[in-house]
């Protein structure tokens, strides 16, 4: 698959931010964040919101005909990018109104009522957004469960780092983050690791199923288009073995290695710089991640353009 | 009613003829136009809903050529109608089409990934997604007579290998041959169900196999090649005995009509005058396949 800019700046971003305001609302509960007081929950908030809200403007830059882009709340029954939508729309009065009242330091009730919804909201989206992908029997490297178990992961992991950071810079604790951050860190490192395995299997259709000839080998003698196509463009993304095992092993050392070791101390207590270092860092691997994705992926028109396998 | 189309594999000849007659009726249509970018340029590209692909399938000397003409499959089970967000694409409830409507359309691309059939395009210069109608703008015209209320591919077809009709109706003409020839569907383990199948290439006896004449006596071959077919010639007289060589075998192959494809392209009856080994270098009674060779060798 083509990897989008757009797309994949959309994904990773408003997953930072839709990790942030989970682990906010988390911590009001859990007390991951001892000692915030309402303006800087508040504020944090807002940070999380900017995230999401900068992702969600980057995805409407893939759409070919924005203008119908409204039009995308009436499929819910059907379409995961249907429910994305109306989902991500939704987690904005929920999420705003529990800023207010923790702000506010209203009815505590009621904070935790919409503290609860909207971490709630926010994986709900991030599974929808990654459904999208999942659902496609087309792309078997995304037809799996994998698939929105690694996005809910990624996106708590860069969203518990920037909170981390948030910390960090208040000047409160981050010791009770920190160990979330590494739990985090490890099962998403793991699921990643799992999902570069499993998608070495060679399993799916193959041109002869693709074709009906089952019983002898199918070959491609012409393609039928002289220059590219929309699928050509959209589904014909090719890239060396070699060059996409130096980006995955990029993308899980800037992802997982270096936040791990920043985190959890091995090169000195972790400070402010740190953690900034460790957050940027994984920013760049969860990027690189999410553009191996789309690069790894093969889609099942392939196989009538000549692969005799996904 | 499931309206769809049944393509013979067997007579289809590659000719892209279905995709042009389409992309004509199409761009000047209800759904048109079909975009081109850079028409004339070094990278002329654009909508289709049909295009034709050419592969060969298993391995000489029994492969074959295979054209494929690919378009809308009109899914039962439509993926792409499933994941559409917007209730742009839809299928219609009394038959079967898939179709998108493109004031909906947001250009999201979705569908486009969701179908395995490369069947929708989408229109970068309008931002919508296109595909095959049926030609529904057609079908179903009755200004036009009965005979041409077809899709545009299928009446221009020059080889007849496109047929249309209601899959649902077990007595139509495409149910009829998709029972007969033992039509299939592409791809099906996605599970989307495709209406419209392909009838795989009949079953027809081999064409003769090709074999080099032998070198004529005291001709034009090299020293060592007629020295070898001498000893051959001796060899051959050495187990025939005194009846001559196997001149029953001879007789029996001569009868049965033996037929053999010289470069030159000549074909008959074998000069089974040669005898020995020069019979068995012609094709076989049974249409001339590889082992027709050491079967006749072994009987002389």
């Amino acid at each position: 698959m083509n990897p989008a800019f757009s797309v994949i700046f959309f994904t990773v971003t408003a997953g930072a931010g839709y990790g942030l305001l989970f682990l906010l609302a988390f911590s009001r509960l859990g007390g991951l964040a001892p000692d915030i007081s309402p303006d800087q929950i508040a504020g944090t908030g807002i940070l999380g919101l900017v995230l999401v809200t900068l992702g969600l403007l980057s995805s409407t830059l893939h759409l070919a005909n924005p203008r119908n882009a409204w039009r995308s709340f009436v499929r819910f029954r059907t379409s995961w990018l249907s429910r994305e939508a109306v989902f991500a729309v939704l987690f904005y009065p929920l999420s705003l109104a529990w800023l207010v009242v923790e702000w506010t330091q209203g009815n505590v009730g009621a904070s935790a009522t919409l503290g609860v919804l909207s971490a709630l909201l926010a994986v709900v989206v991030l599974i929808c957004t990654a459904m999208i992908y999942a659902s496609l029997k087309t792309i078997r490297q995304w037809n799996t469960a994998l698939t929105p178990v690694n996005f809910v992961l990624l996106a708590m992991l860069l969203g518990a780092l920037v909170f981390l950071v948030v910390l960090a810079f208040l000047d409160l604790p981050t010791g009770p983050l920190a160990a979330v951050t590494l739990v985090v860190l490890c099962a998403a490192a793991l699921v990643k690791l799992v999902y570069f395995h499993w998608i070495g299997q060679p399993q799916g259709p193959t041109i002869n199923t693709a074709l009906g000839f089952t019983r002898a080998t199918v070959r491609l003698l012409d393609v039928g288009h002289a220059a590219d196509t929309f699928h050509t463009r959209e589904f014909g993304f090719e890239m060396a073995r070699t060059k996409l095992v130096w980006i995955r092993v990029a993308s899980v050392v800037l992802a997982f290695v270096v936040p791990l070791a920043l985190v959890a101390g091995l090169v000195g207590a972790p400070s402010v710089g740190h953690l900034v270092a460790a957050a940027v860092s994984a920013y760049v691997g969860v990027f690189l991640e999410r553009w191996l994705f789309f690069a790894e992926a093969r889609h099942v028109v392939n196989l009538y353009h000549g692969a005799q396998r996904t | 009613m499931k309206l769809g189309l049944v393509i013979d594999l067997d007579t289809c000849v590659g000719c892209h003829a279905c995709a042009v007659a389409c992309k004509q009726w199409n761009t000047s249509g209800t759904t048109g136009p079909l975009t081109d970018t850079d028409p004339y340029g070094d990278n002329p590209s654009g909508v289709w809903f049909n295009r034709i692909r050419h592969y060969e399938v298993d391995d000489y000397p029994n492969s074959k050529t295979v054209n494929a003409p690919m378009s809308c499959m009109h899914c039962d089970d439509a993926a792409c109608v499933t994941v559409c967000p917007t209730g742009a694409s839809y299928k219609r409830k009394e038959d079967g089409i898939v179709l998108v409507d493109q004031s909906k359309c947001m250009g999201c691309n979705l569908c486009a990934w969701a179908c395995p059939y490369g069947a929708r395009e989408l229109d970068e210069d309008q931002g919508v997604m296109k595909k095959c109608t049926l030609c529904v703008d057609r079908i179903y015209d009755e200004a036009l007579p009965v005979e041409d209320r077809q899709p545009a591919c299928v009446l221009t077809c020059p080889t007849h290998a496109r047929f249309f009709g209601d899959l649902d109706d077990p007595d139509s003409e495409v149910s009829t041959l998709v029972r007969e020839r033992g039509g299939e569907s592409m791809m099906p383990e996605l599970g989307y169900a495709p209406v419209n199948k392909y009838l795989p290439p009949r079953n027809r006896t081999p064409a003769p196999v090709v074999e080099k004449a032998a070198p004529p006596e005291g001709g034009t071959g090299g020293l060592l090649a007629r020295w070898m077919h001498k000893q051959k010639e001796a060899f051959d007289k050495l187990g025939s005995g005194a009846g001559g060589p196997s001149s029953a075998a001879r007789g029996a192959s001569a009868s049965a009509g033996h037929v053999t494809m010289r470069p030159g392209g000549v074909s008959g009856v074998t000069d089974s005058g040669t005898g020995g080994f020069d019979s068995g270098l012609a094709g076989g009674s049974d249409g001339g396949r590889p082992d027709a060779r050491t079967r006749d060798g072994a009987a002389s």
